[in-house]
């Protein structure tokens, strides 16, 4: 058996015209564990915390408190923008830590005699974290929108008050899609190295080496999560107020 | 040394993620002493640097990653 490196998430079977993908199984995979941990905790929500409603309020705290330190001391905006930036981070983590299962890139499906993997990890997939990146950048902007207004928003782009502003306007526009880009690939990038470094190392010495980089996936699938979900908080913080990042230091040097 | 297309294929995968993890590894080191030194001079303002580092080093780190990326389609795409 040899060693079998794709770009490509490979299409496993097919639902009409649409091919479903590995990493699209085990993304739906996530999803479902997500799911029954979601009900699991509501079923047991009590006004006398059990074990389980304890770790998530934990939990919740601490995300809350992280988005804190990030909007301001802002509770009711963290409050408000909690659930896109939490959920961004479960489903990555999510996806992350399920990819690295055993299983995932050993169980193999043969089809019409080319053999794929029947799981991979859903953030080694392009399509995963460019719709992640998007479904981000958009929220960004809805909620610059929802708290400034339309005007407001579109006035951090389209700035008038002369030519150097215009300027900063028009980088403004190129800085949105260059966000949607590094987020998709700076996800992609990590998970996809990761899975590559693990592949070869099973291929090579099978016994023993893989545990610490497992360790260091492990350690990357988290801080990779973290670090989209702490970006999307700064990106909201910075549409919310409504001005870019140049003028945030100019304000600062002037206090 | 035969300079057929798998060659040179492997040769731009290799040069192209060592060269463009120069950078980045040298400004995420850059950043960290940085942030080391005014965490010393400030403690108070720890939390406030350490968010701004971590910022500054993950957008270094996708400059990194894009080199990366580069260097897995000249090996698998291209």
């Amino acid at each position: 058996m040899g060693l079998a490196i794709s770009l490509r998430a490979e299409p496993i079977f097919s639902i009409g015209s649409f091919p479903v993908t590995n990493s699209l199984l085990l993304s739906v995979l996530a999803f479902l564990v997500l799911a029954a941990f979601a009900f699991a905790v509501r079923r047991r929500l009590a006004m006398v915390p059990g074990m389980v409603q304890n770790v998530a309020e934990l939990v919740i705290e601490g995300a809350l408190g992280i988005m804190d330190s990030v909007l301001n001391g802002d509770r009711r905006a963290s409050e408000k923008y909690l659930p896109l930036v939490f959920t961004i981070f479960l489903f990555i983590i999510c996806s992350n830590w399920l990819g690295l299962l055993p299983g995932v890139g050993s169980l193999i499906v043969t089809q019409n005699g080319m053999v794929t993997p029947l799981l991979r990890s859903p953030a080694s997939d392009l399509n995963f974290t460019l719709a992640l990146a998007l479904i981000a950048v958009t929220f960004v902007n809805i909620f610059g929108t929802a708290a400034i207004g339309l005007k407001g928003r579109l006035s951090v782009f389209f700035n008038f008050h002369g030519p150097i502003d215009f300027f900063v306007g028009i980088l403004e526009i190129i800085s949105e899609f260059a966000k949607i880009i590094s987020f998709s690939f700076r996800l992609f990038g990590n998970v996809f190295a990761g899975e590559v470094l693990l592949a070869i190392l099973a291929y090579l010495v099978p016994y023993v080496i893989p545990v610490p980089f497992l360790f260091l996936e492990l350690f990357v699938g988290f801080i990779q999560a973290l670090i989209f979900a702490m970006l999307t908080t700064v990106f909201i913080g910075m549409s919310i107020v409504g001005h870019g990042a140049g003028e945030e230091g100019a304000h600062a040097n002037a206090h | 040394m035969l300079l057929d297309a798998e060659s040179v294929r492997l040769l731009a995968t290799s040069l192209a993620i060592a060269f463009g993890a120069l950078g980045p590894a040298l400004a995420i080191g850059w950043i960290g002493s940085k942030a080391a030194d005014a965490i010393g001079r400030n403690p108070e303002a720890a939390s406030k640097i350490q968010t701004m580092a971590i910022l500054a080093i993950v957008f270094a780190e996708a400059v990194a990653i894009y080199a990366l990326v580069v260097a897995l389609i000249v090996k698998f795409v291209a």
